[in-house]
């Protein structure tokens, strides 16, 4: 009998991993990438998938387990491909052993994120496979069939998905589950050490692979036309989850053929012979035009190209069937006019959350400078940046709250202070409060310490009983270094240790620290369920 | 047939779960399914949408076209009124009228009423006024399943509550049946 489970984008992707005979997943939570790896850990135990500091961490382990001749995962959402990029990039030039794939979870329209950035140009720019799933059981699939991939080339691949699919619901048929590798270390040394030397022999194995990428693409089961009916006026090329926004307009019906791309480089030779088929051509595509710009330079200028670039579909955010719809013509007259009387209701901090505590600290004391600075950072305390407090400046990437504060404290701004949580500052505070510390800026730094990764749901915090000992060990004078409870009734406490620490010419590290709220009563539910 | 859904609330109110009974319900009837959910920072009470299509066919797109929602199932009034322009013209509205008041500046209720009430199709209930006079106040969301149930038509209310007892089985006993009677309260609300 066919077994069929009902599986998000996510867990598709995760359990086509296991079934790939992974041994290891690496990554770092962040939406909305984070649901692959807690599938993983809860669902097979066999494969070794404990969180990573960072997004860098990741990359690299799994590709020392690669190097070891086992397949590995790595995840992440889109912004921690910047993280990871030194080195993902070089491993396009290592070439993987076992098989590798990095997974990279993009939110066009910015639902969870601080930018809309499109994977797949690291992907290109890496010089190695791209696979972009239209479907959850695609996305099944494609894992065993990027690990062959990875394998054969001996090249990391890229899978790219996109928000609507991660957490997109559907039914998948699943396949028999292959074994694990077994160890077996690679033993070619200029494969992996990247002197110069090596590096420049290692860089033109890439580049002469380059034609057997661009085969495999063009031969790939995920690229595939719709049949030929003759010349049409406007022909498709759907891109990964585009696909279904145009199947949703029937195109068959509107006789628009249409060239799925699923796997890249691009495949050129289905490309040209579509557009010896149609007058136009319209490129979907869900993130940046990527695609777009290359077929553009496939077709030449005088080419009929339509999308992003041109118009035709909108130039950020993400596809729907109503924008796709649009551009092939398509509109249902809209049955119900925009209700007035909706109001936005944005996200909000959580009633008895510590971070709250913090803020109104925070605001009290920062009410008594004229020009204090609050440089924030990522997770559930951005939020701090909308009313009621209104308390933060800044907001740009994982760790910049430190080393922003330290910047404009060297150009004048007192107090410069920086706001992060627990999980953030392992990710990426630490190595900047070194450098505050060894240039002894004048900043205060508050951890806000909630024992959790909590904006992804209340995964475990890399440095969790660990705060005080790391920053002592960066240098931080311990007298400086100030561990607090974030509860209302301790205000005036709280508010008379910022003070004092402000006051200290030099790094100072407050501590507020107090369980997530949510992440409590979770844990207080499943000892109830188990006393029953 | 097919049978496009849009499930709306305040992040915490339990709209996943109705996401899930429907859809475990659509498995056991070999019925496709496709449901695009909201995750991360809007869970934070703000306001959440789940996309929930079936269909006897294949399903493409995760996202249903504005102008072609069959029904709107709202946990709260304000948050089922924010997608009326996806309800086609004989679309229906499912909520309840129990505000669910986290922001300043929320609508004066009698005209969030009249506006709900002026759709040609609407069923409303104060579910959780019903869910605490049961105590069963943590199975509003199911009571509110209830209600919708004859209007799904493409699952049957009975394959529903055989979906609760599957979905809440790993709670026990106790927990099933009080969510078995809460769909049977919103099942009877509405004739």
């Amino acid at each position: 009998m066919i077994e069929r489970k009902l599986l998000l984008g996510d867990e598709a992707i995760a359990l086509g991993a296991v079934h790939a005979g992974i041994s290891g997943v690496y990554a770092y939570p962040g939406t909305p990438s984070t649901e692959i790896t807690e599938f993983i850990q809860a669902n097979a135990p066999e494969v070794r998938s404990r969180w990573c500091t960072n997004e860098k961490t990741a990359m690299e382990a799994a590709l020392g387990m690669s190097y070891a001749g086992k397949r590995a995962l790595v995840c992440m959402k889109h912004v921690g491909m910047n993280v990871a990029a030194d080195a993902f990039v070089n491993s396009g030039i290592t070439g993987v052993n076992g098989g590798l794939v990095v997974l990279a979870a993009d939110d066009p329209s910015m639902h969870s994120s601080q930018n809309e950035q499109d994977s797949r140009f690291y992907g290109k720019f890496t010089m190695i496979p791209i696979l972009e799933p239209s479907n959850q059981q695609e996305a099944y699939e494609m894992m065993k069939y990027a690990y062959e991939l990875s394998e054969q080339l001996n090249l990391p691949v890229l899978m790219r998905i996109v928000t609507r699919l991660a957490h997109s619901r559907a039914g998948v048929e699943i396949k028999t589950p292959l074994k694990q590798n077994a160890l077996n270390p690679d033993n070619e040394r200029t494969h992996w050490v990247l002197l110069p030397g090596n590096a420049r022999r290692q860089y033109a194995l890439l580049v002469e692979k380059q034609p057997r990428l661009l085969a495999s693409s063009e031969a790939s089961p995920y690229n595939k036309a719709s049949k030929s009916a003759g010349k049409a006026p406007l022909g498709v090329i759907a891109c990964g989850i585009a696909y279904n926004y145009v199947m949703e307009n029937n195109p068959p019906q509107l006789g628009v053929p249409v060239l799925k791309v699923s796997q890249y480089p691009i495949p050129e030779a289905a490309i040209k012979a579509l557009s010896q088929e149609c007058d136009s051509l319209l490129v979907a595509e869900d993130g940046q035009p990527l695609v777009e710009e290359q077929v553009k330079g496939l077709l030449g200028a005088d080419y009929n190209l339509k999308g992003r670039l041109t118009g035709d579909l909108p130039r950020m955010g993400e596809l729907t069937p109503d924008c796709v719809g649009a551009a092939l013509g398509v509109t249902i007259p809209q049955a119900f006019a925009t209700a007035q009387n909706v109001m936005p209701r944005p996200p909000a901090l959580c009633q008895g959350c510590g971070h709250r505590d913090v803020y109104d600290a925070l605001n009290r004391v920062a009410a008594e400078y004229a020009d204090a600075r609050i440089f924030g950072d990522i997770g559930c305390y951005t939020l701090g940046a909308l009313p009621p407090f209104r308390a933060i400046d800044s907001c740009v990437d994982m760790g910049a709250s430190i080393t922003m504060a330290k910047g404009a404290a060297d150009a004048g701004v007192f107090p410069a202070i920086a706001v992060i949580g627990d999980s953030t500052f392992t990710h990426s505070g630490m190595t900047g409060l070194l450098d505050a510390v060894n240039d002894n800026a004048n900043i205060t730094v508050m951890i806000s310490d909630n024992l959790t990764t909590a904006m992804t749901g209340g995964q475990d915090s890399a440095g969790t009983n660990k705060f005080e000992a790391i920053c002592h060990g960066l240098g931080v004078a311990p007298e400086h270094v100030r561990v607090v409870v974030p509860l209302p009734k301790n205000m005036e406490e709280i508010t008379r240790i910022i003070r004092e620490e402000i006051e200290y010419k030099g790094v100072s590290v407050i501590i507020p620290r107090r369980e997530c709220v949510q992440t409590l009563n979770r844990k207080l539910r499943q000892k109830k369920a188990q006393q029953q | 047939m097919k049978k496009d859904i849009i499930l709306a609330g305040v992040g915490g109110q339990g709209i996943l779960t109705i996401a899930t009974i429907i859809g475990d319900a659509a498995a056991v009837a070999g019925i496709s399914l496709k449901q695009a959910e909201v995750h991360g920072m809007s869970q934070r009470g703000g306001d959440v949408q789940s996309n929930l299509r079936l269909s006897t066919d294949e399903i493409h797109s995760d996202l249903i076209k504005e102008g072609a929602a069959d029904l709107i199932i709202s946990m709260e009034p304000m948050e089922a009124l924010r997608y009326v322009t996806y309800l086609n013209n004989d679309g229906r509205v499912v909520t309840s009228t129990n505000p669910f008041k986290n922001i300043p500046n929320y609508p004066d209720e009698a005209t969030l009423m009249q506006k709900l009430n002026a759709l040609p199709n609407v069923a409303t209930l104060a579910i959780e006024d019903v869910a605490k006079e049961n105590n069963m106040p943590k199975s509003a969301n199911v009571i509110l399943l209830g209600m919708a149930a004859r209007y799904i038509e493409i699952l049957t209310p009975q394959q529903l509550r055989q979906s609760i007892a599957r979905v809440f089985a790993s709670k026990g006993a106790k927990v099933v049946e009080m969510n078995q009677a809460a769909f049977d309260l919103g099942l009877n609300a509405v004739k």
